[in-house]
């Protein structure tokens, strides 16, 4: 490049708001910030979330409050009873935000565990190359063509239906994909010439990691895990469905449809609270995914 | 091709041994036994229960004995349906689920296949727009919900089809199992189909053929259409895994007497050998199907091959 197209572009870069270093970042922030579905499912989200921390905490009817005067009320304005109650007459627009808490702690949770496990598999994969990366590799091949939802229930049946182990063996068997990203995106940039010379000036190991392979990790990554944490909330959800997840006193989504379904025939309006709930957080979680993407890899499509 | 389907099968034998010794061994390492009751069972009695089924016998001396077993097609008695083995459970269920996965296979492929043909053709018009929205939504609703709203609307209310029940199979009773087993993969087959169907309405070889004086309707089927199914191919591997898995919770909420049901029931009463056969059946069918469509893609998109090392 001559010296006229460096300076070119530079001042390209700085009239453009970014620094040289941070120039990607920031352009795909403003690329994101322009997807209005994706930016409208943010906001949607985090209201979700702080009605669920909050509105357990503030509501008038407790969240385990049976009342037998007040079984299988319709949705009304009145005694603030607004999704109606359930069959034990407690109110079900509590039962739904304190659902949702643990819904998406357990969505949370679950992805950071399969981040943990899959992005130090990977990255160890990718980094050693070689006889190990292929054994490590071939290992979870293996495992990719197990029906893995059996195996969620029979780790959950084996263990106890405690919450901490729906975490761990959710994110135990969601943690795959997630090491093959990586893997492969740690091999390909290891192999970038970028690399090649950052290693001939004497750059060390570490830096090098920080420096070119995360930054290269990080995004598909980050799309990967938005679209993770919806798959996560309904295995729980499917789950606590047939049983097997969240157990009362607690509850989740998938727990109040079970409950719902019971009552369908009584008590139709009770699966539809929690059933929208869960549908608009997967619609929400997807389109951050999709904007995500498109965002950060603008040669995609 | 002939390297790639040995290869292919020298992963799949050592994917089933793991899934029979995974499933044994994480079965004995839960704590309660599957005669744990409310009462205290008398010592006598309870270690005659063991011997009786085998497990008073060293661990590694059971799975020895299990393995052997599942061989040959026995996977033990169950501990919950008493007078039963577990392949006869699994004999009972197996038609059962079989003909509700099969059926809602079929409806998904035709039905999602024909969407997605049809919105890629509109591209961009109302169609399109609909179709692919619908599909997101089917995405989006697991078919926990569906279900029961189905058998709410169309057997409580309209009283048009029987809200649950098997019936012998009888057709009525399918109607409504099969459209929530097949919604969810219906919406992702609509849209593999209608993505493959965009790339190649695209491609050069379509233009020429547009070029050379075909008429569109002939570009369609005799060009775009056979290679637009490639991906599909690729993907009927895993929906079938994500209709066996979805059929767990439809015999359930229809009531209909399949393997699902008895994996569940199996699961939430510590039934090891019903839920081990279980496993082990369906991991079986589920690794070979994903073989055959890992195959049958092969053997259409010569890249693939290359790119498996």
């Amino acid at each position: 490049m001559s010296a006229g197209g460096l300076l070119q572009s530079r001042t390209l870069r700085r009239a453009a708001g970014g620094e040289l270093s941070g120039s990607l970042w920031r352009q795909a922030g403003r690329r994101f910030r322009r997807n209005r579905a994706a930016m409208g499912s943010i906001g949607v989200l985090l209201a979700i979330a702080l009605a669920s921390v909050l509105i357990p905490a503030f509501w008038p009817h407790a969240v385990e409050d049976a009342s037998w005067e007040n079984i299988l009320l319709p949705p009304s304005l009145e005694n603030w009873h607004w999704f109606g109650t359930d069959a034990n007459g407690r109110d079900q627009f509590v039962r739904v935000f304190y659902g949702g808490r643990i819904s998406l702690t357990i969505g949370l949770m679950t992805t950071l565990v399969a981040l943990g496990i899959g992005v130090g598999y990977g990255a160890v994969a990718g980094f050693a190359g070689g006889r190990t990366d292929g054994f490590m590799m071939r290992f979870v091949d293996i495992l990719y063509s197990l029906p893995l939802l059996f195996f969620i229930i029979i780790l959950v049946t084996v263990f106890g239906r405690n919450i901490f182990l729906i975490f761990v063996a959710i994110g135990a068997v969601e943690w795959l994909t997630l090491s093959r990203i990586v893997r492969g995106q740690t091999l390909s940039v290891k192999a970038k010439e970028y690399v090649e010379s950052a290693v001939a000036i004497g750059l060390s190991k570490p830096a090098i990691l920080r420096r070119y392979i995360i930054p290269n990790v990080v995004g598909p990554v980050v799309v990967y895990v938005t679209l993770l944490i919806p798959t996560n909330i309904l295995i729980e959800s499917y789950l606590s469905f047939i049983g097997l997840g969240v157990q009362e006193p607690l509850t989740s989504w998938g727990l109040l449809i079970s409950q719902a379904v019971g009552q369908l025939d009584t008590a139709p309006w009770l699966i539809l609270f929690p059933a929208t709930f869960l549908a608009i957080t997967m619609f929400c979680f997807n389109f951050i995914g999709d904007g995500l993407r498109d965002a950060l890899d603008p040669t995609h499509r | 091709m002939l390297a790639f389907t040995l290869r292919r099968f020298a992963v799949a034998i050592p994917t089933l041994l793991a899934i029979a010794t995974a499933s044994f061994f994480l079965m004995r390492a839960a704590p309660g036994g599957p005669f744990d009751t409310e009462a205290d069972l008398d010592p006598v009695v309870l270690e005659s229960l063991y011997q009786a089924y085998g497990l008073d016998k060293p661990l590694l001396e059971q799975y020895r004995i299990y393995l052997a077993n599942v061989l040959q097609g026995d996977f033990g008695p169950s501990l919950v349906y008493e007078d039963f083995n577990v392949t006869e459970l699994i004999a009972i269920g197996l038609p059962v689920s079989a003909r509700l996965g099969v059926t809602a296979m079929l409806v998904a492929l035709l039905l999602g296949g024909t969407c997605g043909i049809v919105a890629a053709l509109r591209h961009n018009r109302l169609f399109d727009h609909a179709t692919m929205t619908m599909a997101m939504t089917g995405i989006a609703i697991p078919s926990f919900v569906t279900a029961p709203i189905l058998a709410l609307f169309f057997g409580l209310y309209l009283k048009l089809l029987p809200v649950a029940g098997w019936n012998g199979g009888a057709a009525a009773n399918m109607v409504l199992p099969v459209i929530a087993l097949a919604l969810p993969q219906l919406a992702i087959i609509a849209r593999l189909m209608r993505g493959g169907m965009l790339e190649v309405l695209r491609a050069n070889f379509v233009r020429t053929a547009r070029a050379k004086g075909l008429p569109e309707r002939q570009v369609v089927i005799n060009h775009v259409l056979q290679s637009a199914a490639v991906p599909l191919v690729g993907y009927l591997g895993p929906a079938l895994a994500g209709i066996m898995t979805g059929s767990l919770v439809i015999e359930l909420i229809f009531d209909l007497p399949g393997v699902g049901r008895y994996f569940i029931q199996g699961a939430l009463n510590r039934d090891y050998p019903l839920v081990m056969g279980i496993v082990i059946v369906y991991g079986t069918l589920i690794i070979l199907l994903n073989l055959l469509s890992d195959l049958a893609y092969a053997a259409l998109d010569p890249r693939v091959r290359r790119t498996y090392r």
